[in-house]
């Protein structure tokens, strides 16, 4: 056998990693937000327990605004992995009617994730908790331990990290602090949609570019999902053929303009592309150092 | 928010064919990974070096590199020119301060294979971050500043690589562009580098004159430094040799990490392979029970395998129905690990808290966690000198060498043939943080030639003869507190109830036992140490032994706990506060120590960890000698201890 391929050793990596979470956590969950790197680590995570259905549940931190097509996929992936699913939502932005069209980016993705989360996580008792973030993404993930350690007020400390030596996790922990573990810390972007072209693993069609109905909000494209979407006095949606590079929720994820109708030449475009994936997360630009700040506060 | 924010800015070119499409992202993604760490202070142009390598291998995105422009015109060091070294400084506090100070991991690829650098800083203080970052390293970068030459750093930075095992080091002797490109001070340098490495036993390094900033020989080989004829940078990493496909050649090792077990038909051994291969049909041995079987499967996702070699994650299941479970190691049956519980090891120590020898620590290498003491410390390397100095204790970022002691046996390879198999990290009992680091070298030959006598009456015999449970009475608390009164007044009561009792007091035990031993923290820990052996064999004769000592940390009453069963360490607070305690005075302590004649005085200049969670609390300011001895007597009595 030849050297192993790069996306061979962070899939062992990554069921490695896995593995030690649930061989070392009492009450592990995965937080599954249907996006294309969430994706990828149910994938792993199948893997690493095969043929036994992956021991821990699934848990989506809804936010009642995320793409019709993402609620189709979190059904189906259920299914086919077998495994439990939670759908949490935060009672109080529910009973607020919290959006991010009255109350802003910040308000809505503080209220529904940040503190959607750490309820979610209390109430259910999870000591560990499996996210998709990758190192890639942004500055201050670069930083950030796979198994990362929060207080018991989920509060994140970058200056006080356990250093992680050779394929060594220290996973124990003090009564009422809890783990997150990021087993793509080490996956970019690239790797991520060779590895779902190769795995032929399932994502949602948003990915893809096709026709969809679009207005236009401070330079990027919204895709008008539905009818809470307000449109200014005699605004039509324009029909684009467009794609998302990430997903969340759709009034804050821009979509770009592309012709990628399959995985292929989704990968063709990235390879070639210039501008980073977040670059289409509305809530990335809210402040200097913002992503910095939401995860000191318990964001994801 | 760009305006502009088309996937390509030009909008997506059409493609040839789906052929052609799937065989390019096959040919993508068959490349293999490169793990490297660089070394060298900020000064050196580290992060203009990386900044560089990410750049022109085009892993930046035209958004990120215009918050680089906006960066380095607001705080950049370069009069508003690309401050590449903004890029890798992730965390505010960090950029406001101008210096990275941890492990940044970044990513780019190029044609021939997929990078992870980590970015380590080479500030004296920041050596755990090094040790961390190198420790999955395949090859180290070391960098120098044409100007300066080798320095204490750079021997340091060397001398980590080595002890971390690097088997591929490039030098870069970086700003040749401000030394006119000069060869006679790129050999010197070479010259002097290659003599040190050689004293130090590193690999061969590969030396490169480079100007990162004005990109010679990094990925394009330099016009003017004709007279380089080796490698540029971005060659040398193209091609060496990856760790894992040389530890492929050697004998398999596969730390069991867990068992999976959906239904009654499947038993299956799931883990990493971290040497070797594996096939189907292959005779193994489980250690360290030793017992053999042959593997019927190896089980993945995406269907049965006939081999698996290391780095890959399998699931395997045997022929036989052997007894193995999480943290044991599967080998080559004719080729196993060495097995053993005292070794000598290097350890790196990365907590404020000191490293104490005496004092246990949990352990944990590959997959199974043990209990580790290091008992003694040989000696500490000084990093700048590499000279070795006697040492009673390791601070932060201090390397020493020193004798491991396991509660039980492990199976290991030396850390010079497999890092896995014989790198282990330090976890502290109480805080849970990983405070140590460290390198097995060589199992100690008195492990296997001290045996365990087997006795043949036994502890439950003696107990028996006396009529009586054994236990270990631990009094707790400050100086002067009443440990001692109450202890005797216990042990009093309990004699004249025909129970076999003793009491280990701490100041006749340091008169005799441990009068080799002081006040320092590290003296404290073995004192109780032996303390608890003594107490621990006491038990085993069958006595109910009462103990007043301070024992001023968690740490050790909790190692002393641990020694004994189950319900047979009762811990007794005594509590009394400082004042009181100070105020009683009996033995004039406390003055000597106000005095400064005292040193490391407990509750004075040396700390008290009290108790959480103690099964006796005895307030002192309202609880006579007489009823705190009463109480534990009847504690004793309700558990049934007095009973036979």
């Amino acid at each position: 056998m030849s050297t192993l391929s790069h996306l061979q050793r962070l899939e062992a990596e990554s069921i490695h990693i896995i593995r030690e979470v649930i061989a070392e956590a009492e009450k592990p969950v995965m937080l599954y937000s249907i996006g294309k790197d969430s994706s990828v680590m149910l994938h792993l995570a199948r893997k690493a327990f095969y043929p036994a259905v992956p021991p821990f549940p699934l848990m989506h931190v809804d936010t009642t605004w995320k793409f019709h097509d993402m609620y189709a996929m979190r059904e189906r992936m259920a299914k086919e992995s077998g495994m439990e699913i939670i759908v949490y939502k935060n009672p109080e932005a529910v009973e607020k009617n919290i959006n991010p069209f009255t109350h802003g980016s910040a308000v809505h993705t503080d209220m529904w994730k940040t503190q959607g989360l750490k309820q979610a996580l209390d109430k259910y008792g999870f000591d560990a908790a499996f996210g998709g973030a990758r190192r890639d993404e942004e500055k201050s993930r670069a930083k950030e331990r796979v198994f990362s350690f929060r207080s018991a007020q989920h509060r994140w400390d970058p200056k006080n990290q356990r250093p992680e030596l050779w394929r060594l996790y220290n996973a124990r922990k003090q009564r009422g602090e809890s783990i997150r573990v990021f087993p793509l810390s080490n996956w970019t972007e690239l790797d991520i949609w060779q590895y779902l072209y190769l795995e032929k693993v399932p994502i949602v069609p948003l990915y893809y570019a096709k026709v969809r109905p679009v207005v236009e909000r401070d330079g990027t494209l919204i895709m008008v999902d539905d009818d809470r979407m307000p449109l200014k006095p005699g605004e039509q949606p324009m029909m684009k053929k467009v794609r998302f590079r990430t997903l969340g929720c759709y009034p804050l994820t821009g979509a770009v303009e592309s012709n990628a109708e399959t995985l292929a030449e989704v990968i063709h475009e990235i390879a070639a592309a210039r501008t980073s994936e977040r670059e289409g997360r509305v809530i990335d630009h809210d402040q200097p150092s913002s992503m910095e700040a939401k995860k000191q506060e318990g964001y994801f | 928010m760009s305006a502009e924010n088309s996937g390509t800015g030009k909008g997506p070119q059409a493609l040839v064919g789906v052929e052609v499409a799937d065989a390019e992202i096959r040919r993508r993604a068959g490349r293999s990974l490169l793990r490297f760490n660089t070394c060298g202070s900020v000064d050196d142009g580290k992060s203009t070096l990386i900044g560089r390598l990410l750049w022109d291998s085009k892993a930046l995105f035209e958004d990120q590199l215009a918050a680089l422009e906006a960066d380095s015109k607001k705080v950049g060091t370069r009069h508003g020119e690309i401050d590449y070294a903004l890029l890798l400084d992730g965390l505010s506090a960090e950029r406001e301060q101008g210096i990275t100070i941890d492990v940044a991991y970044r990513f780019f690829s190029t044609e021939k294979r997929n990078f992870i650098v980590a970015d380590t800083p080479g500030h004296e203080q920041y050596t755990r971050n090094m040790v961390t970052g190198a420790s999955t390293a395949d090859l180290s970068v070391i960098l120098v500043d044409a100007r300066k030459g080798v320095l204490t750093q750079t021997k340091r930075h060397s001398f980590l690589v080595w002890l971390l095992g690097i088997r591929h080091v490039v030098l870069v002797v970086n700003k040749m562009d401000l030394v006119d490109y000069s060869h006679d001070i790129f050999n010197k340098i070479e010259a002097e580098y290659r003599a040190f490495a050689k004293e130090l036993g590193l690999p061969d390094a590969i030396c490169i004159p480079i100007s990162a900033v004005k990109g010679d020989n990094v990925l394009e080989r330099s016009t003017i430094t004709t007279w380089y004829q080796g490698p540029t940078l971005m060659e040398v990493l193209e091609t060496v040799e990856i760790d894992e496909t040389r530890v492929r050649e050697q004998p398999l090792r596969l730390p069991v990490q867990w068992v999976n077990r959906p239904d009654l038909d499947f038993r299956g051994f799931s883990g990493t392979i971290v040497a070797g291969r594996i096939r189907k049909g292959e005779l193994i041995r489980a250690q360290p029970s030793g017992r053999t079987s042959t593997v019927t499967r190896i089980v993945t996702f995406d269907g049965d395998l006939e081999e698996a070699v290391a780095g890959q994650s399998i699931t395997i299941t045997l022929a036989d129905e052997i007894d193995i479970s999480r943290g044991d190691l599967v080998v080559a049956a004719d080729q196993p690990a060495e097995i053993s519980d005292q070794f000598e090891a290097t350890v790196v120590w990365m907590s404020e808290a000191p490293l104490l020898p005496g004092r246990s620590y949990f352990l944990k290498i590959g997959t199974k966690t043990v209990t580790g003491t290091v008992a003694p410390l040989k000696c500490r390397i000084n990093v700048n000198t590499l000279q070795k100095m006697a040492a009673a204790k390791l601070e932060l970022n201090e390397i020493g060498i020193c004798d491991l002691e396991l509660d039980r046996s492990i199976a290991f390879d030396p850390y010079r043939i497999n890092r896995d198999t014989g790198g282990f990290i330090l976890i502290d009992r109480i805080t849970n943080d990983t405070v140590g680091a460290g390198m097995l070298h060589f199992a100690l030959r008195r492990a296997s030639n001290v045996q365990w006598q087997a006795l043949d009456v036994n502890k439950a015999g003696r107990a028996a003869q006396k009529g009586q449970k054994p236990c270990v009475l631990w009094f707790t608390g400050l100086s002067g507190a009443g440990k001692s009164t109450i202890a005797n007044l216990v042990d009093k009561r309990l004699h004249s109830m025909k129970r076999h009792t003793y009491l280990l007091d701490g100041d006749n035990i340091r008169h005799g036992l441990n009068k080799n031993l002081g006040f320092t923290d590290a003296d404290r820990v073995e004192n109780i140490r032996r303390i608890a052996e003594v107490a621990k064999l006491m038990v085993d004769a069958g006595l109910i032994v009462c103990t007043a000592f301070i024992s001023p940390f968690r740490a050790e009453r909790q190692m002393a706990r641990g020694l004994l069963a189950e319900g047979e360490f009762i811990e007794i607070f005594v509590d009394t506060p400082i004042g009181v305690a100070e105020e009683r005075d009996p033995k004039g302590l406390y003055k000597k120590a106000r005095k400064g004649d005292l040193k490391n005085f407990t509750g004075i200049d040396s700390p008290y960890e009290f108790p959480e969670n103690p099964e006796i609390w005895i307030d002192t300011t309202t609880t006579s000698p007489e009823a705190a001895a009463d109480t534990i007597v009847a504690y004793l009595q309700e558990r049934g201890l007095l009973e036979p």
